[in-house]
């Protein structure tokens, strides 16, 4: 190894031939020669480490996004990230360091504490690996492959190589590129023929903190006739002393198959999160996205669908909570790319104590795309007059047979609705927590009972001193 | 002796600088029915409204006593939590929150404990069987796309479940074919012996199915005339005109 990659290792401690137990933590900030250093270190084939190069390449040139929350975009401080640090054993952070309403929240919402350290990034892994082991498995029985991606990319390089950026470029975008250019982590998936995977795949998370990277990268292939129901994040708060989280997400839904992949990020404060996601739905295949947002300082996520074959459909449900300083600039986009295609999205935001969410939707119709059928629901709730709701819809159609349908509306909690529960023994709090939780109650339903109760309970813990 | 729940005196409220009610005065005992009867706009929701503690009620002379104690600084909830109760004409509707789990809460609210998860189903279907309604109810939103009878079965069905020491029952009857009102009057003599009543409505028919003990003809903010059961049957028969000197 070279001086400057010396360098830019740094504090390494344990040497690295055993990934699984070393701690390598590179340097702050962003190098062509970090890029090939974090591929060398893991041993990438020549392809993957020249795939990270370009797309370093290109988020040095790209400019930042002219859209969105410009001002914050601006002030992400990208000498200030560290882009590499992978152990299983590291502390990262010492618990002392876990902001107190951090800790204060994982107590009222119960959870244990091996995993309030975990969410608190104090220990890298949390405890139930057996758990880990025995879903994996009864996936492997299945045929299903089931790793994280840097293992994926080990085993499988070949499948790994026809799909990584196939439905993302790396220059889609600027976090798009720089995602590539230095990811590690998420999950790498692939669903043989006709296999359906009944039990939604989450403990995993939960448990395996190699996913929970700044810089994940996963990638879903379901193959023809099976299906797959994924779910990633935590509704629980997760603190973070990187500020910039920038993960992307492909899947791939081949004929008949079907996509669910969904999400809860509830971010500390401190993050910018940039998210890229995209799904392709094949002939007769179905891709849904069911995304929250609670947490951060800027989300700017938009779960896209391709529909390329005939018949395909997408499920975009999302729901945005942006409180004091928060900005969720949400959204969906699907592209009916061919005919007989159909989409349905909902999307649910709720501002609060100067809070600002926004709707950012695409929706394209090719012109050869005869007898597609859309329709887009966006509902904001604001909870005082100092937050902010907007709604930035894009429509381009380009066939006339197009079916498509888009409702709006904005609302507030009213005096009678308050009046009304208050008079049944809840308190102004406990009101506006059961309305609150009725708002996201379309969503709430789509998540694994206990990402339920717990979203529920948060958000009940969000609307506590709501009251001026 | 029966307790006294409600002791109302030369009580006088505005809504926005607007004088509604000028001087009541009302003494409810535990098991006491009483009914209020007025034209519109006579204050009897008013009243209903400010007893149960509506924020844009301002009370500009007399008092309220509960169960012996001034109430006008407890909160909404406090009210409820203590055992009042009100009956809405026009309930609100609570999207996304379902009827049974709404009504669990509630109840875990007033009586001040976590009620067991049998426990509550038994009741919960004893009341619904009495009030004549489908299993199905529960997993509707609260009062979301119900029907004027549906709300009102909600309301008396809550009231069942959460045994209130003072009920006050706004317009309840309004709107409601002649089976609905049986089944309202069925929940308010199935309450509780000890509940006391504060039944505000226009119409006699309610009256002869739940025969109050005293019934207030109500003008332009003040009780006028209070008599028994046949003032109600007057009032059905004559209207308000010879009560306006």
């Amino acid at each position: 190894m070279n001086d400057e990659a010396n360098n830019a290792v740094g504090d390494y401690q344990y040497g690295f031939h055993d990934p699984e137990n070393a701690t390598i933590r590179f340097d702050k900030g962003l190098s062509e020669q970090v890029v090939r250093d974090i591929s060398n270190l893991k041993e990438e084939p020549e392809w993957m480490t020249e795939i990270r190069v370009k797309a370093y390449r290109h988020f040095v040139s790209r400019p930042m996004p002219d859209w969105g929350n410009c001002s914050m975009l601006e002030s992400i401080k990208f000498d200030d990230v560290t882009y590499f640090l992978r152990s299983s054993k590291e502390t990262a952070n010492d618990w002392d360091d876990v902001p107190e309403d951090i800790k204060n929240t994982f107590n009222r919402l119960g959870i244990p504490e091996a995993e309030q350290k975990w969410l608190g990034g104090v220990t890298a892994q949390y405890e139930s690996e057996a758990v880990y082991h025995s879903v994996r498995e009864d996936l492997e029985e299945q045929g299903v492959i089931f790793l994280d991606m840097d293992s994926g990319l080990k085993e499988y390089p070949e499948l790994v190589k026809q799909y990584f950026c196939s439905v993302i470029p790396y220059a889609d975008n600027k976090f798009s590129a720089l995602n590539t250019a230095v990811w590690s982590g998420g999950s790498f998936i692939y669903v043989p023929k006709g296999v359906h995977v009944e039990m939604p795949v989450q403990a995993y998370f939960r448990i395996n903190a190699k996913n929970m990277g700044q810089f994940e990268r996963t990638l879903i292939i379901a193959d023809e006739g099976s299906s797959i129901n994924y779910v990633e994040g935590c509704t629980a708060p997760t603190y973070s002393t990187d500020s910039l989280h920038s993960a992307v997400v492909e899947l791939i839904a081949m004929e008949g198959a079907k996509i669910r992949y969904s999400t809860v990020q509830n971010w500390s404060a401190n993050v910018y999160n940039l998210v890229t996601k995209r799904g392709i739905a094949h002939k007769n295949a179905v891709v849904e996205w069911v995304d929250g947002n609670i947490g951060s300082k800027l989300t700017m996520k938009y779960p896209s669908v391709i529909l390329k074959g005939e018949g395909a459909h997408a499920e975009i449900i999302s729901v945005a909570y942006a409180g004091a300083g928060q900005h969720q600039d949400a959204g969906a986009k699907v592209h009916h790319l061919a005919p007989n295609t159909t989409s349905n999205i909902l999307s649910k935001s709720i501002s609060k104590n100067g809070g600002r969410s926004s709707y950012r939707g695409l929706l394209k119709v090719n012109p050869k795309a005869h007898g597609c059928r859309s329709k887009v629901v966006c509902d904001a709730l604001m909870l005082d007059a100092d937050s902010r709701s907007d709604t930035y819809p894009t429509m381009e159609v380009s066939n006339s047979s197009a079916d498509l349908e888009h409702e709006a509306s904005v609302s507030k909690i009213s005096g009678d609705q308050l009046f009304y529960l208050m008079s049944r023994g809840f308190s102004e709090e406990e009101a506006m927590g059961l309305i609150v939780n009725g708002f996201f109650e379309p969503f709430t339903r789509e998540l694994p009972m206990e990402y339920a109760v717990e979203l529920n309970k948060l958000l009940e813990l969000e609307m506590e001193g709501a009251i001026g | 002796m029966s307790e006294v729940i409600l002791n109302i005196k030369n009580l006088h409220v505005s809504v926005e600088g607007t004088k509604i009610i000028k001087g009541v005065d009302l003494t409810i005992k535990s098991g006491e029915i009483h009914a209020i009867m007025g034209r519109n706009g006579a204050g009897k929701s008013t009243l209903a409204h400010v007893l149960m503690g509506h924020p844009a009620y301002e009370i500009t002379q007399g008092e309220i006593q509960y169960r012996g104690k001034p109430i006008e600084e407890y909160e909404v909830f406090e009210r409820a939590r203590a055992g009042m109760f009100l009956s809405f004409q026009y309930p609100a509707s609570i999207p996304g929150v379902q009827v049974g789990n709404f009504l669990k809460k509630s109840v875990n609210n007033v009586r001040n404990e976590k009620v067991k998860a049998r426990d509550f189903r038994k009741e919960l279907n004893a009341a619904m069987e009495k009030l004549d309604m489908d299993k199905g109810f529960l997993s509707r939103y609260v009062n979301d796309g119900f029907s004027g009878g549906e709300k009102k079965r909600l309301e008396i069905l809550q009231m069942m479940l959460l045994k209130p020491t003072l009920a006050l029952l706004d317009e309840t009857d309004s709107g409601l074919d002649i089976d609905a009102l049986r089944l309202v009057a069925k929940g308010i003599t199935e309450t509780a012996e000890e509940t006391g009543f504060l039944v505000i409505t226009h119409y006699q028919r309610l009256l002869e199915l739940i025969k109050p003990d005293f019934v207030h003809a109500m003008i332009d903010g003040k009780f006028v005339k209070s008599g028994g059961p046949e003032l109600a049957l007057k009032l059905e028969d004559q209207g308000y005109d010879w009560l306006e000197a």
